[in-house]
């Protein structure tokens, strides 16, 4: 997979394709970096919290953790506002088709946070239960793991710092998606 | 709390009743067809008007549902056990008597398959609708979900 | 990208609806902080006619996957289950196996069990009182709230390593020996919890708003409360007297002065003044102990593989929502062969049809809010 980081360099050559000259894209891509300055500052999560690692976003979201400062200012309730889902707690069987509903209406663009070990791999769940999801990435496609059973504040802290350093450096699957010519992403 | 009493009490009201022994509270086993009007006398007579918990057990030859009452005002506190037949298991219902064995039962039949007879709403609660099988049965198997460790 | 996915019809649909009926659905993803509950309402205009709850969004499949892990590693998928009573969580498990082997804990241990099991119910009613003052529309009392919350989880971490699931308690006493500090930093604590929260109360407590929405709304009585098998602070405020603590002492509650915190009017307002009087209750507590710590063991010896006896046992503890039971049932292995957690939410949750039929929908948050349901309680 290849992705295109400068558009002055077609990989192929369809028919009546527009075909970019070189030195063109300098205004595009640098106002490709605002834009990804300006998401970035500004995600919106949406209140998605199932179990446990729920009350550490809780504390996050508090005074003494404050994640406003860094943009999450307001959690949104409906899909339709929000920018990112944090998948905080376990996925079983009977919510997928929820959390799948909830991913797909929301609006482009959109990233994914899986916290805790439920959302990653089925944590503490993982051997002999018939009814939870062995992670959350079976689900919906997501851009940062956060470990922990629960993770600390100041870990789901560096997962948005981290989130945010991905958007501006063109990183995350939105945006790989965006740039590449591969139509299976 | 005397046992004895209970005992006394018990054996008079059902005469099929057999008392297991080594618990802390008596525990008494009944057969399924008499519970209903078991379970009536004794919310009158003996002010039984908590029931606290109603589980299932799967003993691989047979089902035993287990009931936990207490009363209120005296907290004595009685455990009466019913066996079940394991290919059709069927008990009434008293979730007209002790209004919080509803769900309860809900849960049981999902888990183990026991059918209430005359339950107002009997259907999955927790389990996905399209759920087949009984999980909590020592028989259970679901090689796609479950890993063994 | 977008697929298909499945919508099941609630049942509340497959009977005729009158006209001018309407079927709404809260949840399960919603603003509020009680997790993944999903409620079919049944409504004509604004009057709620039936509520039937759909649950099973978090059935983690705990009581399965009991049966198969060890006597002491059962013990801690149990704080998954009411996360916000973690530690009273763990020691009813552990009270359970110490019964089944039949184990005297040290006095010091017992003591510890008690101090963390009253600052987790401390803590539990904190969050639950700003999670319900947001329900109700008040944001500010959520982050004063939060102040406790984090102080008493600054001091649970010292001690116990974790701030949320702590995995304290083990059969046989508690797993390390207190810190040098603990002491002083829960002095300072109560010193402080009295202040602050009196001045929660003055934001809460006398608020006109706040008033006009929970008084007389949601109402239980005392009959319908043990007939539904309410226990805790729901049952309390409609006045059963049944608080563990009190009637089944445990862990040496018996020794201690505490008072039980009954009310009588049934209502959302009745239940939010039972659960400010039980803080205050569980600071007394506090103080009884802290200077009070006696010396010696912290954990009984135990074998390293625990194996109990051919039989059943149940315990019970009064959680912050109310009665925990732990029902075990043995047959003389190293993995119980069935488990059974009778959950205080599961019950609770079984009286908020009766509770809210023929009320506002407005209403219903208010005594949604006030039962304290924590879902993975229910769901296990």
């Amino acid at each position: 997979m290849e992705i295109n980081h400068s558009p002055s360099q077609p990989t192929e050559v369809f028919p009546g394709a527009v075909m970019d000259l070189p030195g063109g894209g300098v205004v595009t891509s640098s106002f490709q970096d605002l834009i990804n300055w300006a998401r970035s500052n500004s995600l919106w999560p949406l209140t998605f919290a199932t179990s446990c690692c729920g009350i550490e976003m809780m504390s996050t979201a508090s005074a003494k953790y404050d994640f406003s400062r860094f943009g999450f200012e307001v959690a949104r309730a409906t899909p339709r506002q929000a920018d990112v889902i944090i998948i905080a707690g376990t996925i079983v069987n009977k919510m997928a088709p929820v959390l799948k509903r909830l991913y797909d209406q929301m609006a482009d663009p959109k990233y994914v946070i899986a916290m805790g070990a439920c959302a990653i791999s089925g944590g503490p769940f993982f051997y002999n239960t018939y009814s939870v999801v062995k992670g959350a990435d079976h689900i919906i496609p997501v851009d940062v793991y956060i470990p922990g059973c629960p993770p600390r504040p100041e870990a789901l802290l560096h997962a948005l710092i981290t989130l945010q350093d991905k958007i501006k450096g063109g990183l995350t699957r939105e945006q790989i998606r965006e740039q590449s010519t591969n139509p299976s992403l | 709390m005397d046992t004895e009493v209970l005992k006394t009490y018990f054996s008079a009201l059902e005469p099929l009743a057999t008392f297991e022994e080594g618990g802390e509270w008596l525990m008494v086993q009944v057969p399924a067809e008499n519970w209903k009007n078991i379970a009536r006398k004794v919310i009158t007579e003996r002010n039984y008007d908590f029931l606290f918990c109603v589980t299932c057990v799967d003993f691989k030859t047979h089902l035993t549902m287990v009931y936990h009452l207490r009363g209120m005002q005296t907290d004595e506190t009685v455990v009466v056990k019913i066996q079940l037949n394991r290919d059709q298991p069927e008990v009434a219902t008293v979730s007209d008597i002790w209004r919080t064995a509803e769900f309860h039962e809900r849960e049981a039949y999902e888990m183990f398959g026991v059918q209430f007879t005359s339950h107002p709403d009997l259907r999955k609660l927790i389990l996905p609708d399209d759920f087949e099988g009984f999980p909590m049965r020592k028989d259970f198997e679901d090689p796609i979900n479950m890993i063994k460790l | 990208m977008y697929s298909e996915t499945t919508i099941v019809t609630p049942d509340a649909l497959q009977q005729p609806l009158q006209e001018g009926q309407l079927v709404i659905n809260v949840g399960p993803q919603h603003p509020a902080t009680h997790g993944v509950l999903h409620l079919v309402i049944t409504l004509e205009g604004e009057t709620i006619i039936k509520i039937e709850p759909h649950l099973g969004y978090i059935h983690r499949s705990i009581e399965k996957m009991s049966e198969s892990l060890t006597y002491r590693q059962f013990i801690y998928v149990t704080s998954r289950m009411d996360y916000l009573s973690a530690h009273i969580n763990n020691l009813a498990c552990a009270m359970c196996v110490e019964k089944g082997m039949q184990l005297e804990v040290p006095d010091r241990a017992q003591v510890i069990r008690i101090i963390m099991s009253e600052l987790t119910r401390i803590a539990s009613h904190e969050l639950w009182i700003g999670a319900m003052a947001m329900d109700l529309g008040a944001f500010t009392p959520f982050f004063y709230t939060f102040r406790e919350r984090e102080t008493i989880n600054d001091i649970m971490e010292q001690t116990c390593g974790a701030r949320l699931t702590m995995n304290y308690m083990v059969p046989g006493g508690v797993m390390y020996d207190l810190h040098p500090e603990f002491v002083a930093r829960v002095k300072s604590f109560v010193v402080q919890f009295k202040s602050k929260v009196s001045e929660l109360e003055d934001l809460v407590t006398d608020n006109i708003i706040f008033r006009n929405r929970t008084v007389g709304v949601g109402v239980l009585s005392k009959a319908d409360a043990i007939s539904y098998g309410c226990t805790g602070p729901v049952a309390r405020a409609s006045g059963v007297d049944g608080d563990i603590r009190k009637r089944f002492p445990y862990s040496g509650y018996e020794k201690l002065q505490f008072e039980q915190c009954l009310e009588f009017a049934g209502d959302s307002f009745a239940r939010y003044i039972v659960r400010i009087r039980e803080m205050y209750q569980s600071i007394h507590i506090i103080e009884q102990l802290i200077d009070a710590i006696p010396n010696g063991d912290f954990q009984a010896k135990t074998k390293a593989v625990i194996k109990l006896p051919k039989g059943e046992f149940y315990t019970r503890v009064e959680t912050a929502r109310g009665e925990l039971g732990v029902y075990i049932v043995s047959e003389g292995g190293t993995t119980p062969y069935r488990i059974k957690y009778r959950s205080p939410g599961f019950s609770n949750l079984s009286a908020l049809n009766h509770m809210a039929k023929g009320s506002k929908i407005g209403d219903l948050m208010a005594t949604m809010g006030t039962l304290d349901l924590v879902i993975p309680d229910i769901d296990r």
